[in-house]
């Protein structure tokens, strides 16, 4: 390839006057942050009570949560992005949604992103949480009722905290997938990181900079992501939990 | 009145009945087994006095109010599994203080009564090991402390015994009676093994296709089953099955072909004419060699095929001269010897008329 690199560029100062493309790059992954750490509150809040409702012996639950999950699981997340910036203003009632067309850059792009991200991926924690709670022996649940623990108290004690062990690994890559789908939010406008490395581009025409740069920032970010779960796994690591939930009578 | 009433209960599934009107009642403090092969409905019967399955028909009473409208977390009956279902992200303590724990108890109390209920399991040690790093006999004692230690009114067991090997077994056979007596709590356990229940219970319900053939207290059940499937499913029997010929008082006289004439003890409501079995157990025969004299009225010569050493006593398989197989239980009591008979000896088996039930069930 012949291409004349000019890293310096990003030592440059950017049109904005606000420092300069690597500084603008690194508020870029501020607001990436942001958006991600955001959505997966909503998404862990929403996908654990589907995930959850799912096991539960109430018919109209598990009906409820599998309508949810196929709706959001079977839209493209860059057509549920245009549906929360442009359609959803205009469903909710009108004083509502005149409110969220006014708000001021970034929150008008910013809240949607949330929105979408949170809700596109709790249907993808809720299969993950429902995926843990079945794996446990069947046994657990009956033993926490079987000693007068109400099924609130056997899910929050006794199946909750197992599954959630169980399934932390395939929850960090959920983690790290809501990092990456928040670049789909620079298609409403947010000013994320691969948003800033476009505009990066246009502006100094320096596209390879841009992008290498944004990969970079990307791969250390999850990486970073990746040893902060390791450890966490570490942490509440029980001992035989999984191999115990696939063998259920473990020898002498 | 009994502490736990099963009044007409079934259970249906489909086609299948798998309990089927059945009644018996508990009393407080008893250890009472429910007994029979795979599929004869004691699992479910135990699934429903827990509250985990309903009854189509029938009741089920503890302390005489019925239970129907109770959730199984609201009933005072807590059940042991096979599988243990020890809670394994807590330790042992952690895992037999949890129902305390979610009662609502002082965390004071709470020490108190884990520490109790370890020493009732002798694990006083393991408090703080997390289950995996038990024993499958350990991880069953802190599955009994943890159903115990809130004193539950009836304790059901299904099957505990199930995954241990035979010594284990035999071990937590003794430390459950010890425990059952030490806590007076009453024992509903499960078992599919006559042996466990022979040694555990203090009465036993014989079950067989959704049905209780026959209840009683272990002793009674081997000694006078009431029908044949209680004879052959408890014990080692012999069968002999004929035609009653004569009935005198207390004794009665069975022809069965081949053999002739067997003298038996008489009982209520058998009459000349009628088919009925006699169960004989292998160690109220005796075996002698041919010629030698034996005062017993019934004696049959035949054939050793085969014997079965097992240390304290022989088992010896004749074959009778009508071609049936039968066995005899000889006691080895000098050592060192194993056997009183060779194979293809002619022998004489013999037992006395007050020796074995007639059955016509």
């Amino acid at each position: 390839m012949n291409y004349n690199w000019h890293w310096k560029v990003l030592l440059e100062m950017e049109p904005g006057g606000t420092g300069t493309y690597l500084h603008y790059l690194l508020v870029g992954l501020l607001w990436t942050l942001a958006t991600a750490l955001a959505a997966w509150v909503i998404a862990l809040a929403i996908g654990a009570a589907v995930g959850t409702l799912r096991t539960t012996p109430l018919k109209w639950a598990v009906r409820l949560g599998n309508l949810y999950v196929e709706i959001f699981r079977n839209i493209p997340l860059i057509v549920q992005m245009f549906l929360w910036f442009f359609v959803m203003p205009e469903l909710v009632p009108q004083g509502l949604g005149d409110w969220i067309k006014q708000m001021p850059p970034p929150w008008g792009s910013y809240v949607p992103a949330v929105l979408c991200l949170g809700i596109f991926t709790s249907v993808r924690v809720a299969e993950q949480v429902r995926a843990g709670i079945q794996s446990l022996p069947r046994g657990q649940r009956l033993a926490g009722i079987a000693m007068g623990l109400t099924e609130a108290q056997t899910y929050n004690y006794v199946i909750l905290p197992q599954s959630f062990r169980i399934i932390l690994p395939p929850l960090t890559s959920e983690f790290m997938n809501i990092i990456k789908n928040s670049s789909v939010a620079l298609t409403i406008g947010l000013l994320e990181l691969t948003g800033r490395a476009r505009a990066m581009q246009e502006f100094s025409f320096r596209v390879f900079e841009a992008f290498t740069a944004a990969t970079v920032i990307y791969l250390l970010t999850n990486l970073a992501v990746v040893l902060l779960m390791r450890a966490v796994e570490k942490k509440v690591r029980v001992p035989g939990l999984i191999a115990a939930a696939a063998t259920p009578q473990a020898g002498h | 009145m009994a502490l736990l009433e099963i009044r007409n209960v079934t259970r249906r599934f489909g086609p299948l009945t798998a309990v089927d009107d059945v009644s018996l009642a508990v009393e407080a403090g008893e250890f009472f087994t429910l007994l029979g092969p795979s599929g004869c409905g004691k699992t479910t019967l135990l699934r429903m006095i827990a509250g985990f399955d309903l009854p189509d028909a029938g009741e089920i009473l503890l302390e005489g109010a019925d239970m129907a409208d109770t959730p199984p977390e609201k009933r005072p009956i807590h059940t042991v599994f096979q599988s243990y279902a020890l809670f394994p992200h807590m330790t042992v303590a952690q895992n037999i203080a949890f129902p305390l724990r979610m009662a609502g108890n002082a965390p004071e109390q709470i020490s108190a009564k884990v520490r109790d209920a370890l020493a009732l399991v002798h694990l006083e040690a393991k408090g703080q090991q997390y289950p995996h790093e038990l024993s499958g006999g350990q991880k069953q004692r802190v599955a009994l402390a943890r159903s115990l230690v809130s004193r539950p009114r009836v304790l059901l067991l299904d099957e505990p015994l199930g995954a241990l090997d035979a010594k284990l077994r035999e071990e937590m056979q003794i430390e459950l009676i010890d425990m059952q007596r030490e806590v007076g709590i009453t024992f509903v356990f499960v078992t599919h093994s006559q042996n466990e229940a022979l040694a555990l219970s203090s009465r036993i319900a014989v079950m067989n296709a959704g049905r209780v053939e026959q209840l009683d207290e272990p002793s009674r059940l081997y000694g006078f089953p009431r029908n044949r499937f209680v004879a052959d499913f408890i014990g080692k029997i012999n069968l002999f099955n004929g035609e009653i010929v004569a009935v005198d008082g207390e004794r009665v006289r069975l022809r069965v072909a081949g053999l002739g004439e067997i003298e038996a003890r008489g009982a209520a409501g058998l009459r000349p004419g009628t088919p009925a079995t006699l169960a004989l157990r292998p160690e109220q025969v005796r075996l002698a060699a041919i010629g030698a004299a034996l005062d017993l009225p019934n004696r049959h010569p035949g054939k050793v095929r085969d014997f079965l050493y097992i240390g304290d006593v022989t088992t010896y398989v004749i074959d009778l001269q009508n071609g049936q197989r039968m066995q005899a239980l000889l006691p080895n009591s000098s050592p060192g010897r194993a056997k009183f008979f060779e194979v293809g000896d002619a022998v004489t088996a013999a037992w006395p008329a007050e020796a074995g039930v007639v059955l016509t069930e």
